[in-house]
């Protein structure tokens, strides 16, 4: 029965949050857009050679999906403390690690969308060739996307309420995500590139390896973190 | 915010002054000894003495990060203050040794690769790490209240140190797949021994300074709960 509480009260989280974005529009739009621009941003410092821009173009990708991310973050806890809704939220019955992973869900999604636009605005630009395998390559952008959304959900917690949050946030969060990032960017651009050696598989693990234990990571320390 | 009870500051029982000049000449010792005995080396020459402070400080960098990694653990189960202040302690000598490591890196890297920087394994990973560091002990100076700085340095300590073997393997994948690993060379027993005898220097010494910055951490806290009695109505006695 508790279980099934809280399965509400994540699809409850998940539901405002997502409202909230909703009816404003705005937030999603200025941090696609923002993707995009950095995207134009790589191709002006790599290209405007053909080759040089295929080559490159998951490693832009990635990180355009990363830097844009890291905003939708902060934004998600400073809505709520600009309604001082955080206590509130906390006030209710329930378990902790729900309030995380609906956080954790609606930012996924938001994430997600950004990076349909992200990556269909890649493709042009880039010069990408879509290969066969395209549901695999979506399924490394969605390992990829939970390994940077979980950590990013879990320190945005620390600093948005801190003092310097919008450089404490990239600060903790770039180091830490190194390995997704390697690995996502590896894995794409093994599949972009035809994968002759079938090298994605190792990173695949590595990316799979990664979501389980900082999933559980994040979730196991989400409560000492939103207490205080 | 929970009104932690304040408790009542015994002072750290300090190491005696004796025992920082024993270790200093010891590692004085070691590396004189190291530098002295060791013959020239074949390929390298003289440069290979920098191994003597390179590998040990490599070492202690990552026993640091391991105090840091149990302080965490035992603040969060216990809650007990100077755990934190011992995990922050080692992560400031972690940082200080790590930087030191890459930096030595470097000097030996010129002359033998003939560049200050090459996207090693080693290198690479040790320079995460070190941003990993710089992170958690920027997370610190930027929370005012000390409850809520050790509950979240401590998370982000073991997530951090959780995250040391992981940036280590996918860095070490990512070189491997693009260019073949440097190797470490075996040993001969006329370097060992230098080795051996500065790894212990440098650890007694790494011990020295957590302590010592362990030891003002207290103080300082000391310092800010006595401000804070002060200010919530006065001390009594």
């Amino acid at each position: 029965m508790a279980f099934r509480d809280d399965v509400r009260r994540i699809r409850a989280i998940v539901w405002k949050d997502l409202t909230t974005e909703r009816r404003s529009k705005a937030g999603f739009s200025a941090v696609a857009a923002l993707g995009v621009t950095i995207l134009v941003l790589f191709g002006l410092a790599l290209g405007p050679d053909g080759k040089a821009l295929q080559s490159a173009a998951a490693g832009a990708l990635w990180l355009a999906i990363l830097f844009a991310s890291v905003l939708a973050f902060n934004r998600s806890y400073q809505v709520e403390l600009d309604g001082g809704a955080l206590e509130a939220l906390l006030l209710y019955p329930g378990s902790r690690w729900a309030i995380f992973a609906g956080k954790l869900i609606a930012n996924l999604l938001f994430v997600l969308a950004m990076l349909v636009i992200v990556v269909a605005v890649g493709i042009v630009l880039f010069a990408v060739r879509v290969p066969a395998e395209w549901a695999a390559l979506l399924g490394i952008m969605m390992l990829g996307v939970v390994g940077i959304v979980s950590l990013g959900t879990f320190y945005a917690a620390m600093s948005s309420r801190s003092r310097a949050r919008e450089v404490l946030l990239p600060l903790l969060l770039y180091p830490m995500l190194i390995p997704v990032l390697l690995a996502s960017m590896e894995a794409t651009k093994a599949f972009l590139l035809g994968d002759l050696l079938n090298a994605s598989g190792a990173w695949v693990q590595m990316l799979s390896l990664f979501d389980v234990i900082f999933l559980v990571a994040t979730f196991l320390g989400f409560e000492y973190v939103i207490e205080v | 915010m929970s009104p932690a009870p304040t408790p009542s500051f015994e002072p750290p029982r300090p190491l005696h002054a004796a025992f920082g000049w024993l270790v200093f000449g010891f590692f004085i010792f070691t590396q004189a000894y190291a530098v002295l005995t060791s013959p020239a080396d074949a390929m390298m020459g003289h440069l290979q003495k920098i191994m003597y402070v390179h590998v040990p400080s490599a070492w202690v960098e990552f026993a640091a990060v391991g105090v840091v990694l149990f302080g965490s653990l035992y603040f969060l189960w216990k809650e007990d203050e100077r755990a934190d202040l011992l995990a922050a302690s080692s992560a400031e000598v972690g940082a200080v040794f790590c930087g030191l490591t890459l930096v030595q890196g470097m000097i030996w890297g010129r002359p033998t690769w003939g560049v200050w920087w090459t996207w090693d394994a080693r290198l690479t990973s040790t320079l995460v790490l070190f941003l990993i560091l710089v992170g958690y002990l920027a997370l610190r100076s930027f929370v005012e209240d000390p409850h809520r700085r050790g509950q979240w340095s401590a998370v982000v300590g073991i997530i951090g140190a959780i995250n040391v073997p992981i940036v280590w393997m996918s860095v070490k994948w990512w070189r491997t797949m693009h260019q073949i690993q440097s190797n470490p060379r075996s040993l001969s027993p006329e370097y060992l021994r230098g080795l051996l005898l500065n790894l212990a220097a440098f650890t007694l010494l790494t011990a020295w300074f957590i302590w010592r910055r362990y030891e003002a951490a207290r103080y300082e806290r000391a310092a800010e709960h006595v401000s804070q009695a002060a200010a919530l109505g006065g001390i009594d006695g």
